[in-house]
């Protein structure tokens, strides 16, 4: 089980595609990922997780931690795509209230 | 050293003369026993020149110097080995320290479970590794009140188990508050908030269960949602209330609810643990635990929890992929 994840940067948007299971094991290099992410006022992050098949809690803490990242850093971050077992994972936690959150929306990039 | 160097020439001249498989046998526990006494394999070389240079004294100078030339390249080697092996005294060491750590975490964050007269209490909790990232609180006085505050630290190992060690001591430092979850919500996230790093939360279910009225209060921070089973309606109902993890953002406010509890309801507190099937996609844990404790429901609290425990195992092949904690309370 592995986790791929890449960026591509389109109309003020850059765009991360995330792709794989979120557990534990492959939480670690996802963290990488989006700390390398600079935040940037002109610029929105979108994050398409309709490629993530399994998240579990050490998963929502990424998330947790780079929402965290984007409210000191006056950065905006969407996270796009998830299935409904995902949404509800944010919508328990109480995080669907907080952050930016669509539901099945497949971004598409030429 | 010398002595070493004896027992090498012994071997060596014996192999020289016989070249047998028992001679080869004796040269590998030789080697065990050099390992033992760490003599570095740079030093192996050098004893085996010098031997070299007494039983066949006509040695020319051109192999002894070669001999010397083996034992620089063989330095090298000795350095990974003594690093290797410097590395697993500090492995040993990493251990036993966790394990101590673990024997902390077991007596500081041990639960008691109350026994009262009219309120039958259960609990299990399961952790997957050697610390428990739940834990359950009871705060109780017979027949008048008894709170439950089920919680899960997100992160694992250490930094968890001190995070939760905060969380017990703010549960305990509670006061009166007690009887209102939205506000011990509401102080165990300033406590939290101000403290862990910004991937760690903690969600908690905390429920208030005022004996004599009959009414369950509760609210929860981000925590799977509890159930209810009505006895009377033979009926589960989702104990939900919104509200966000732990952690996250110092002024959080947290709502509650509240339900009449009768003669032999039950109320289902657990983690994520328990209701996460991760290999089994549409599955539906909730369908599973209200069948199993309606078709238990006679037996007592503690009974129901284990049960639980045992028949989600086995449905996961024993292979648990979170730590499992469940808390039943019956009226």
């Amino acid at each position: 089980m592995d986790i791929i994840v890449y960026f591509k940067e389109q109309n003020q948007q850059l765009y991360g595609f995330i792709e794989g299971e979120i557990d534990t094991f492959t939480a670690p290099k996802l963290r990488d990922e989006l700390e390398n992410i600079k935040f940037n006022e002109n610029r929105d992050i979108v994050l398409d997780l309709s490629k993530v098949h399994y998240m579990d809690s050490t998963g929502l803490g990424i998330f947790v931690a780079f929402y965290k990242r984007a409210l000191r850093e006056a950065g905006q971050v969407k996270l796009v795509g998830l299935s409904i077992r995902l949404r509800r994972l944010f919508e328990i936690t109480g995080l669907s209230d907080l952050m930016d959150i669509e539901t099945d929306k497949e971004v598409e990039i030429n | 050293m010398k002595q070493l160097e004896t027992q090498y020439k012994k071997m060596l001249m014996d192999y020289i003369t016989y070249q047998s498989e028992k001679n080869l046998y004796i040269a590998q526990n030789f080697t065990r026993q050099l390992i033992q006494k760490n003599v570095a394999p740079e030093d192996v070389v050098g004893i085996h020149k010098n031997v070299m240079k007494e039983i066949l004294p006509q040695t020319s100078n051109e192999e002894q110097h070669a001999y010397d030339f083996l034992i620089e390249v063989m330095v090298q080697y000795g350095m990974t080995h003594r690093a290797h092996q410097s590395l697993l005294q500090k492995q040993a060491e990493y251990d036993m320290e966790m394990k101590i750590a673990a024997d902390i975490q077991k007596t500081l964050l041990k639960t008691i479970v109350p026994q009262l007269a009219n309120v039958d209490i259960g609990m299990v909790s399961i952790p997957i590794r050697k610390m428990n990232g739940d834990y359950v609180h009871f705060l109780a006085e017979d027949k008048k009140y008894v709170c439950v505050a089920v919680t899960d630290v997100i992160g694992k190992g250490v930094p968890a188990a001190l995070c939760m060690s905060m969380v017990k001591y703010g549960l305990e430092t509670l006061e009166y508050t007690y009887k209102e979850p939205p506000y011990v919500l509401e102080i165990i996230n300033r406590v939290i908030e101000k403290s862990v790093d910004d991937s760690m939360f903690v969600s908690m279910f905390y429920g208030y269960f005022d004996i004599q009225k009959s009414t369950f209060s509760y609210a929860s921070a981000g925590h799977e949602p509890a159930l209810h089973y009505s006895a009377k309606n033979n009926q589960f109902s989702t104990l939900e209330a919104k509200g966000l993890l732990l952690g996250v953002l110092p002024d959080t406010k947290y709502a509650f609810n509240e339900v009449t509890i009768e003669e032999n309801d039950i109320i289902i507190i657990m983690t994520d643990g328990v209701t996460e099937f991760r290999f089994h996609d549409d599955f539906n844990a909730r369908d599973l635990i209200t069948t199993i404790i309606e078709k238990n429901k006679f037996l007592s609290a503690q009974q129901l929890c284990t049960l639980l425990y045992e028949q989600i195992e086995q449905m996961q092949d024993f292979k648990l992929s979170d730590d499992f904690t469940v808390v039943i309370i019956k009226k």
